[in-house]
């Protein structure tokens, strides 16, 4: 399997092309270009015929890993199957241009429209914008709510957000752009919130807590509604980051445990692609009192039926975003959310969980299991201490997963927890396919003691094997210098 | 191992107390957890720092983790040579300082000597 790969340019032959063109016959327009703004030399793009051309980039495309070919439980990340009609459903919308006449695009709105009030009962909201453009762009549009929030009332002390140590990196990240002082607080034994110290953490300088629950172990916090009351008897609101959301559709609701304001990653939760497969969406769902500072346009509807965008809010902090949001992907979660159903929804939520524990339980004894308790919809394995002691590490067995056929899981995440591997198997996966990870997991933990040096040399079954992650981070060269 | 001349956090992070001014590091057991460090985002002189809040963020493979500071005051002088050698907090820690400030607020009480520091590791553990 290994092998040299080059790259493109190193595939270049002076004079190849892939196309044959007569000579141009139109009149140079050189010299209309002020000459400082001239290039000295043609570009150096590469040179090759057509049939190199297609080889090179199929054969790159090949060596993708994803939901389609394999098992993918990268804690966290919600890594479902996307439903091939999904997309092709989008595609009926393909002719649609934004800047279209309400009137003229009445079935856009209305899925729109629908789509929110949909989340809006799933979640326990009372509003929701879809503008948000992924899950971090949430993160901020929601932030931007709370600020607007406290300076509206005229309360202007509010300048801190309270992050817990277990959170998504995102959180204090957007925290921070949205003008807020970030305060970290440590988890409790238990990896949940640690009610002393929020309480301690909470004053007249508090705007709100970002929380995701189930929180980042994978653990339902037990303890929201104690927590939803110390934040709001301080003043503060409280802020769901719907990353775990994945557990407990149809079975609780953010709103319902105290949470003022909250985003959904769609390309999560209502199985729309990932990363490079399209952009992603991050809905922004809101209680009452925060409906006033909504970005704008709102959909509404008139008094004949019919959907307009509505601009006319004084209080809103206006657009986040172009347009309406990114609404091929709403499209797809719309599809999904419709042909699931509330009861699909729900038993969706109920497999995720219970593949989640399935792995846990399989894995007890093999593995340490930090936080060894009935888990959400992922679960935190760490190896053992014998693993350790033969210098196996988690990165290691994430490497040795790779020979065997998988995406390894989350590694060294969440921060709390020494040497963590979050494993999310997420409700798309048929027991066999469980079955054979466990198995796998297994083999590893065996291989660790009968010859732990193949672990170290994985994987040996790919490309590249162990890339010198230091030296890259160190000492990175960001372009082709050959 | 844990040098006793100076005092220890519960972060994981060392104070040298000279006057009114704290020279503040990470422990050789911090540095060993988080690998392989890449980056430290050094606080520029002239800084204000807060007892118990971030004013540093250290870069490993695997993650990047705050810095807290042990005082509350103001940069004085930082430790240059990490920008471009970071490696240098895993070579040796404890000789690798990253900022000195001149404080007002320090908390004794809450800092550890060398020998709770490693009670307090292996309790950790």
């Amino acid at each position: 399997m290994r092998s040299e790969y080059k790259l493109i340019f190193e595939r270049s032959h002076e004079g190849r092309r892939a196309y044959d063109l007569p000579p141009c016959d139109a009149p140079c327009a050189m010299s209309e270009i002020p000459e400082g703004l001239r290039a000295s030399a043609p570009l150096a793009l590469p040179e090759l015929g057509e049939v190199d051309l297609v080889r090179h980039y199929t054969n790159l495309s090949r060596r993708n890993f994803g939901v389609d070919n394999g098992f993918y439980p990268l804690g966290s990340c919600t890594m479902k199957y996307n439903p091939k009609i999904n997309e092709e459903l989008a595609t009926v919308f393909d002719e649609v241009h934004p800047l279209l006449d309400p009137e003229m695009s009445q079935g856009c709105l209305a899925l729109m429209k629908e789509m929110e009030d949909m989340l809006c009962e799933i979640c326990g909201m009372d509003a929701f914008t879809l503008q948000p453009a992924a899950g971090a762009h949430g993160e901020l549009t929601g932030l931007m709510h709370i600020r607007a929030y406290h300076e509206h009332r005229g309360d202007t002390g509010r300048t801190t957000i309270i992050v817990p140590d277990a959170a998504h990196g995102t959180n204090p990240a957007s925290a921070a752009m949205a003008g807020f002082k970030v305060k970290e607080i440590k988890s409790a034994p238990d990896g949940g919130v640690d009610l002393d110290a929020l309480k301690e953490a909470v004053g007249p300088d508090t705007a709100g807590l970002m929380l995701t629950n189930p929180s980042t172990l994978g653990l339902f916090e037990r303890n929201i509604k104690e927590i939803a009351k110390i934040v709001h008897e301080a003043g503060g609101l409280l802020y769901y980051d719907g990353a775990n959301l994945n557990a407990i559709m149809g079975i609780v609701r953010p709103g319902d445990m105290g949470f003022d304001v909250m985003h959904i990653n769609l390309h999560k939760t209502f199985s729309t692609p990932h990363g490079g497969g399209g952009p992603g969406s991050g809905p922004v769902g809101v209680k009452k009192h925060l409906i006033p500072f909504m970005p704008v346009p709102r959909i509404e509807e008139n008094d004949d039926g019919l959907y307009y965008l509505d601009y006319d809010k004084p209080d809103s902090f206006g657009k986040i975003k172009s347009f309406y949001g990114n609404f091929g992907v709403i499209v797809k979660a719309y599809c999904y959310i419709r042909s699931l159903g509330a009861a699909g929804l729900k038993e969706a939520s109920e497999n995720a969980v219970l593949n989640a524990n399935y792995i846990m339980n399989k894995l007890r004894g093999v593995y340490e299991i930090p936080h060894d308790r009935i888990c959400m919809h992922e679960c935190v394995v760490t190896p053992t201490e014998e693993m350790m002691k033969n210098e196996v590490h988690t990165s290691d067995i994430a490497k040795a997963l790779i020979d065997r056929g998988y995406h390894p899981p989350t590694i060294y995440f969440p921060l709390i927890v020494h040497e963590a591997m979050m494993i999310e198997p997420t409700e798309s996966e048929a027991r066999e396919t469980l079955d054979e990870f466990i198995e796998a997991m297994k083999g590893i933990a065996e291989q660790v003691k009968t010859d732990p040096a193949a672990i170290h040399a994985a994987p040996v079954t790919t490309p590249v094997g162990r890339p010198d992650e230091v030296t890259a981070a160190r000492k990175p060269i960001v372009k082709y210098e050959g | 191992m844990v040098p006793n001349d100076r005092k220890y956090t519960r972060d994981h992070e060392w104070v040298m107390v000279e006057g009114n001014v704290a020279r503040m590091g990470i422990t050789a057991h911090a540095a060993e957890a988080l690998g392989d460090i890449v980056y430290v985002e050094l606080p520029q002189v002239g800084d204000e720092t807060v007892m118990g809040e971030s004013y540093c963020v250290v870069e490993s493979v695997k993650a990047s983790s705050s810095v807290f500071s042990a005082v509350t005051g103001t940069v004085v002088e930082v430790n240059e040579e990490l920008d471009a050698a970071p490696e240098k907090l895993n070579e040796d820690a404890f000789k690798n300082f990253i900022a000195a400030v001149e404080f007002t607020e320090i908390n004794e009480d809450e800092l550890m000597d060398a020998e709770e520091y490693e009670k307090f590791c292996e309790e950790e553990a």
